[in-house]
């Protein structure tokens, strides 16, 4: 298939609107070609990960657009970046990479993008329509945009993101097409323990279980009789897109394209099914944690993707005004750090060992320690997965009780006993 | 002599290119399998940890993971630290987008090619040189 621009593209493309609005024009329509896609749809919103810093290549990109005249032209927020602008937490980035992280974060403001420096940006207010286009990055962000909003995007990475929103299309191919958002598996937890389905544990730990045997095929979750709730479907999809390449899921009689798993299936017969047993469960829940029988633990990390103020208030109700013997990394957005700080939350919560992270997280900039063999305590499936390789810390995984309990005890107490 | 044809994906700049063939075993997640600042595969699950990018005719089973691979790859070509010519079993947007940034900046990019992962095998251990239409021959 041949790519198709229309007259107003060929003129971006031509720089009509600026040298800087061309070459994302350029980049858009030459992914376009690779891709097959036939023509560029518009879109209604993007979300940005290319401004975390990689290296010095990606500043100067960036900072290529902003001196070239452009501009984003739909709302566009920003993921996580290398450094917290908001003074919680500090990295130890050497004053070179700092600088240029810096400058990085500068450009992509400068272009238009609003500073949300969230990796959970649906829940800090852009939570596109159901059934509208956009570009959005960050794995979890794409996986929970498809399936929990019903909102269409391909997993859009460096680069492509911020090209889009800047000329306000994409390419149309993928997931935004409606053939390729059906289910082609069942992955049914219907055989599995109600009462292990109800904890908050189950969600990071069957996520992980779904993106291994998903690959990049889209999937649907049958046999829950309820639904877990928002916090507990972001798990589950930041866990499926680390361990696979998936974009969508879908979750019979909870996810809008889902209402019974024949009508997310298109009422043809699924590729396959796997069913979920116990055993499944207790090995993937073993693979999370990379750490054997640690004697203690050095710190935990949760908020990946970054913690909602209804995961901070069980948090709060966990830890029960208690201290912990080890610091505990609370990743979030600064949209949650205003209601925190209300009545002192925060303050208490920092009084007793908590490190608050805001607009960026413990895996993606050095902010632990180096030190290698240290155990890195956490309930997140992504950090499990991420962790060992960015920071050299060594991973053990559990519920975010465990998390907690083993933070005042400073070594592992799984399942609210010591072991 | 034994060869290919491949699908030119991104051309060079212009002229033929060679190297010696790396050809990876298992598939790769350029963000936290491939050191920028080493140029050299990172991740020690990997059957060729440690295996340096530069210069290489790279092949490329598969790709996984992270959507921030178009970053590396553009952090290697202009760090001087890319393989000479990249072919991947078939395109993938994410990491190519690293190609694509090089060229609009500028920078020197290798090219990029589409040949099944089941016909890359042979060229394990020789010497490369691709062609500008995608032809590759290597040495007995």
């Amino acid at each position: 298939m041949s790519l198709a621009l229309d007259a107003e593209a060929r003129a971006v493309a031509a720089g009509r609107d600026g040298p800087g609005a061309a070459m994302a024009m350029r980049i858009v329509a030459t992914t376009a070609r690779l891709m097959g896609a036939g023509r560029l749809i518009p879109i209604a919103s993007a979300h940005i990960d290319g401004a975390l810093y990689h290296g010095d290549s990606g500043t100067l990109f960036a900072e290529r657009l902003v001196a070239d005249g452009a501009r984003v032209a739909v709302r566009a927020t920003l993921n996580v970046g290398a450094l917290d602008l908001t003074g919680c937490a500090r990295t130890r980035l050497d004053p070179h990479r700092h600088t240029m992280a810096r400058r990085m974060m500068e450009a992509y403001r400068a272009l238009g993008c609003e500073a949300t420096w969230t990796c959970a940006p649906y829940q800090a207010g852009h939570r596109p329509a159901a059934g509208s286009d956009v570009a959005w990055g960050e794995s979890n962000a794409v996986v929970f945009c498809n399936s929990v909003l019903g909102a269409r995007t391909n997993r859009y990475g460096d680069f492509l993101d911020i090209a889009c929103a800047i000329v306000g299309r994409a390419p149309d191919y993928g997931l935004h097409r409606a053939e390729n958002r059906r289910a082609r598996f069942v992955f049914d937890v219907g055989g599995l323990d109600p009462a292990f389905l109800a904890d908050e544990i189950a969600w990071p730990v069957l996520g992980s279980l779904f993106g291994r045997e998903a690959g990049d095929a889209v999937g649907v979750v049958t046999g829950l009789g309820f639904d877990p709730g928002e916090d507990a479907l972001k798990a589950f999809g930041a866990a499926a897109a680390s361990t696979g390449a998936v974009g969508l899921f879908h979750v019979a009689g909870v996810t809008p394209e889902a209402p019974d798993a024949a009508t997310a299936l298109g009422h043809e017969p699924p590729e396959r099914t796997i069913v979920v047993t116990p055993a499944m469960v207790a090995a993937t829940q073993a693979r999370l944690s990379t750490a054997e029988r640690p004697a203690r633990i050095d710190a935990v990390a949760v908020g990946s993707p970054h913690l909602s103020l209804a995961e901070f208030d069980r948090l709060e109700a966990l830890i029960a005004g208690r201290r912990l013997a080890v610091p505990l990394y609370a990743c979030t957005g600064r949209h949650v750090l205003g209601p925190l700080a209300r009545d002192g939350r925060r303050k208490a919560l920092e009084a007793a060992g908590v490190v608050v992270v805001a607009d960026t997280c413990v895996v993606v900039t050095p902010i632990l320690a180096e030190r290698p063999g240290a155990v890195l305590m956490t309930n997140s499936g992504k950090f499990a997965h991420y962790a060992p390789g960015n920071t050299g810390w060594a991973v053990l995984y559990g519920s975010l009780a465990a998390c907690v309990e083993s933070a005042v005890a400073g070594r592992p107490v799984l399942s609210g006993r010591a072991e | 002599m034994s060869g290919a044809t491949a699908r030119v994906l991104l051309a060079g700049d212009g002229g033929p290119v060679a190297g010696p063939a790396l050809v990876l075993s298992a598939p790769i997640s350029f963000w936290g399998g491939v050191d920028p600042a080493r140029g050299r595969i990172a991740d020690p699950r990997h059957p060729e940890h440690g295996a340096a990018l530069a210069g290489t005719v790279l092949f490329v089973p598969a790709t996984v993971g992270s959507s921030s691979a178009a970053a590396v790859l553009l952090e290697l070509v202009h760090a001087g630290r890319a393989p000479a010519a990249l072919v991947l079993d078939r395109p993938d947007a994410i990491l190519l987008l690293g190609l694509v940034v090089a060229r609009e900046m500028g920078w020197p990019a290798p090219p990029a090619l589409a040949l099944p992962r089941a016909a890359q095998a042979a060229f394990a251990g020789r010497h490369v040189r691709v062609a500008p239409d995608g032809a590759l021959e290597a040495d007995a």
